[in-house]
């Protein structure tokens, strides 16, 4: 069930990459899937009644979440930042050469 | 007044002059508890670039400019390339890439312990916040000169 | 768990607010309120290193989404595309979650992970590297590789970004260009 509501905000992020014309709203559905797949990730490592993996002193912890999908995508996060980054880089230089954030007259402008 | 027209209003200046050294310390604070407590060299590298890029929008861009400006913002970052690669290939000592080489780690729980893991969060830090304030520093510019065309 | 269940459904809300409204720098700040929830979806799963990260990172995406899109034409006239074009999509996104749905029997349980290979992290994370942390002793020394290459992408992207924000373009023939940053 869980799950299932996270395939539902990557089924709206993949809905505004299909649907809309604006450059804008192309790259915030590409943030969207990200946050979708990210929280996917920790929701496999999670356990119940669990506890974050960080060692305490004079104690031994044996219920702890799996410290892996959180590693693997603590690097994700980052890199999607940069990504972001390149991408609005793109949007700016077109919208500078063409004056508008519309795909479709971007197309129609070429050459 | 008349002479400081660049940048936002007073209030914001004084609340930024307040703030943007606790904020850097708190970065610094995370990159070097990395190992001990959340947080670790990426959270940091974006804090510290983050209070940069705070100072810029409050005051303009001339004076973060003059505090860090791109070519150094650029070596800091290859700095912190060349020390992460270093690092993995001091492993090669004791036999392969990225080998944790101190034979010593040191008590658990203490601010030096760990081996290589404090060096490599710095190293990833100063490469993590170079990098986002060469970026912002580059998108900031470019507003700034398509507007001077119109 | 309720608080799961409710810090979810406040993302979709956000994001289905993101996506359908005409004003750009509205629809950029629901994506903002849906990566804080998403940063408190992270504590309460018990990871609060990414949650930490998260926040730091959202408020960066948001101030350069903000950059880029104010002082610009912030409402387009039409918004969508075709009809055929809504329908193919539509379409194609319920293929997609039917097959999303028989695949989620074949997912482990939620709250019970499989947890092999992490099993052995835990114990024997803290005699290996002396570090107390985990998430930073695997990304640090059991799979450094992985960070050496994230740091890799993080390298060409600023790269990429400084070379297409470049002041001077191709040159011309008989053009003199000073360059002054």
């Amino acid at each position: 069930m869980v799950y299932f509501l996270c395939f539902i905000i990557f089924s709206i992020g993949l809905y505004c990459i299909l649907v809309k014309r604006n450059l804008i709203k192309i790259i915030i559905g590409l943030i969207i899937i990200e946050y979708s797949v990210n929280l996917v990730f920790i929701l496999f490592g999670y356990r119940f009644a669990g506890r974050a993996p960080i060692l305490a002193a004079g104690q031994t912890i044996k219920n702890m979440v799996d410290p892996l999908p959180q590693a693997l995508v603590l690097t994700a996060i980052v890199i999607g930042l940069a990504t972001t980054a390149l991408l609005i880089a793109i949007a700016m230089r077109i919208y500078d050469r063409y004056k508008t954030f519309d795909i479709t007259e971007i197309r129609r402008l070429k050459g | 007044m008349i002479k400081e027209h660049k940048g936002m209003t007073l209030i914001v200046k004084t609340i930024t002059r307040l703030t943007v050294g606790l904020i850097l310390l708190y970065g610094i604070y995370i990159v070097l508890h990395g190992h001990l407590t959340p947080g670790g060299g990426f959270a940091g590298g974006v804090i510290i670039a983050l209070s940069f890029i705070h100072l810029m929008l409050a005051f303009g861009r001339e004076v973060a400019l003059k505090k860090v400006s791109r070519p150094i913002a650029g070596l800091f970052e290859s700095i912190g390339a060349v020390m992460f690669l270093a690092i993995a290939i001091f492993g090669f000592v004791g036999g392969y890439f990225f080998l944790n080489f101190f034979v010593d780690k040191g008590t658990p729980f203490n601010l030096f312990s760990s081996g290589i893991i404090p060096l490599c969060n710095i190293a990833i830090s100063l490469k993590v916040g170079a990098g986002l304030f060469a970026i912002f520093t580059a998108l900031v510019l470019l507003k700034v000169k398509s507007k001077g065309e119109k | 768990m309720i608080g799961l269940y409710l810090i979810l459904l406040f993302m979709i809300a956000a994001s289905y607010i993101a996506v359908q409204i005409k004003d750009l720098l509205s629809s950029v700040v629901a994506v903002g309120a849906a990566g804080l929830a998403l940063s408190v979806a992270f504590l309460i799963l018990k990871a609060p290193d990414l949650a930490i990260t998260q926040l730091a990172v959202e408020i960066v995406c948001l101030v350069i989404l903000i950059k880029a899109t104010v002082k610009r034409d912030t409402v387009s006239t039409k918004d969508m595309r075709g009809f055929i074009t809504t329908i193919v999509s539509l379409i194609f996104i319920g293929t997609f979650l039917f097959f999303a749905y028989l695949a989620l029997k074949e997912l482990p349980k939620f709250g019970e992970p499989l947890m092999r290979v992490a099993q052995n992290y835990i114990q024997t994370g803290q005699a290996k590297t002396g570090a107390s942390n985990l998430v930073s002793s695997v990304i640090l020394d059991f799979r450094a590789y992985d960070t050496l290459g994230e740091a890799t992408v993080l390298f060409t992207a600023v790269i990429g970004v400084l070379a297409v924000l470049r002041r001077i373009g191709r040159k011309k023939k008989d053009e003199v260009i000073k360059e002054n940053d």
